[in-house]
């Protein structure tokens, strides 16, 4: 098995304009601060980024939503970053809000090849407008369809060289799906292993998915 | 402000009150969560919050550097034995799976036929729904935590003018006037403080109020 370990010089060549960039985290509880430093330092401008919420001030995706480069943010919940909504009234970011669990199985489904997921969620709400309504057994449900990205950057509490990763405690979150739903796949780790040392069932994100490695500020 | 908050703790701990022993629980962001601190002690619930935890507790002394459990507001918690953590997808089946027993969650506005409006005012605040459009369609019950009125105007109205969170879907609204139940598409007060007369609750109501005594 090939080692995932990625020059953080190389990150940063690989954020390319206009990418469209899922990230994980919950609050930033999870998100990869390092992998977020070098979308910075790549100076890509007209990214739209995809998570469960915009971080909170200095942390996560809120440092992404200080600097010019994001033009679109797809995400649950904003309200513990006031500089999302401010730039969202002002005019300068297209915020599109998803509810939480739908967001989950909109990546679910890019990740696992299905069209779409039906879910009561949001009917009869101006989430519905414009979406199919289809009955099934005699119930109502609204067809999302499935949502993928050009990038995920993903942050791990173990992996090993060939990107096997654990995520500790509620660091899961986003990070577990979004690995199985973009074309590009880095993950930053905490702590770093050699391949064969991770318990196999402990493994949360397996290293096919993966295609670069980067050790998180905690890596020794 | 010391104002505030005590009012917060009063609908907290009513809220509390509407919790059974053995119940699944999932409090919102904000003014829900401070009922973890009120449940009675001979009544154990299990919490669930939607970044990833059932189970969770409130965290006693200060965290390690490398703590790694938090709630759904960003704040540090634990949680005790016999939980489970899991992953965005897996809370999200917990949640619309019909496997809560009790979702309670904030409102801006909340009205007599149970729709809810927590997540909107347009063009000057938008946090945004999180979890809550998914625990209304999904929880058994929901309960509304929220002030009765917001700065002198009525939050219980006939109907929702916000973008609605869920429709039809409210059956409890707990505020530090009173607790109502919604049947039959009216607000039916269970109960209500001995500080105000029925006269006055319902000047401070934007919908018709019933009362069975």
């Amino acid at each position: 098995m090939r080692s995932k370990l990625t020059a953080y010089e190389e990150i940063v060549k690989r954020v390319k304009d206009g990418m469209q960039i899922m990230i994980g985290g919950f609050l930033a509880d999870g998100s990869p601060e390092l992998l977020i430093d070098a979308v910075i330092e790549s100076g890509a401008k007209n990214l739209t980024i995809i998570g469960n919420d915009t971080g909170v001030p200095g942390r996560g995706i809120a440092r992404l939503i200080d600097t010019d480069q994001v033009d679109k943010v797809i995400a649950s919940h904003v309200g513990l970053n006031p500089k999302t909504t401010q730039r969202s009234i002002e005019g300068s970011l297209d915020l599109q809000l998803v509810a939480q669990g739908t967001l989950a199985e909109q990546i679910r489904c890019a990740g696992a090849g299905l069209g779409g997921a039906l879910t009561p969620t949001g009917l009869g709400t101006e989430v519905a407008a414009g979406k199919r309504i289809i009955e099934v057994q005699g119930k109502s449900y609204l067809l999302e369809e499935p949502l993928r990205a050009d990038l995920a950057l993903l942050k791990s509490s173990i992996s090993d060289e060939f990107g096997n990763s654990f995520y500790e405690g509620t660091c899961k979150n986003f990070n577990i799906v979004m690995a199985y739903a973009a074309d590009l796949v880095m993950v930053e780790c905490d702590h770093l292993v050699d391949i064969g040392e991770m318990n196999p069932n402990l493994v949360e994100t397996s290293g096919i998915l993966v295609d670069h490695l980067i050790k998180g500020a905690k890596c020794e | 402000m010391s104002n505030s908050i005590s009012v917060k703790d009063i609908i907290a701990k009513k809220a509390a009150g509407e919790l059974f022993d053995g119940a699944v629980v999932n409090l919102g962001i904000g003014l829900p969560e401070l009922v973890a601190s009120y449940i009675p002690e001979d009544v154990e619930v299990i919490l669930q919050s939607e970044n990833g935890i059932l189970g969770m507790t409130e965290l006693e002394g200060e965290p390690a550097e490398d703590h790694s459990c938090f709630n759904a507001g960003g704040k540090c918690v634990s949680y005790k034995a016999g939980s489970m953590l899991f992953d965005s997808v897996t809370s999200f089946m917990f949640i619309r799976g019909g496997h809560i027993d009790i979702a309670i969650l904030g409102a801006l506005q909340v009205d007599q036929t149970g729709s809810l409006a927590s997540h909107e005012i347009p063009g000057k605040f938008i946090p945004g729904m999180g979890g809550a459009m998914d625990l209304a369609a999904g929880a058994k019950k929901l309960i509304v935590a929220t002030s009765h009125t917001q700065k002198g105007k009525a939050k219980l109205l006939e109907k929702i003018t916000f973008p609605a969170t869920a429709v039809n879907c409210v059956d409890t609204i707990i505020t530090e006037l009173c607790i109502i139940d919604i049947i039959d598409e009216r607000f039916v007060v269970r109960e209500m403080s001995a500080d105000i007369s029925k006269e006055e609750l319902q000047e401070l109501t934007g919908a018709p109020l019933v009362f069975n005594s």
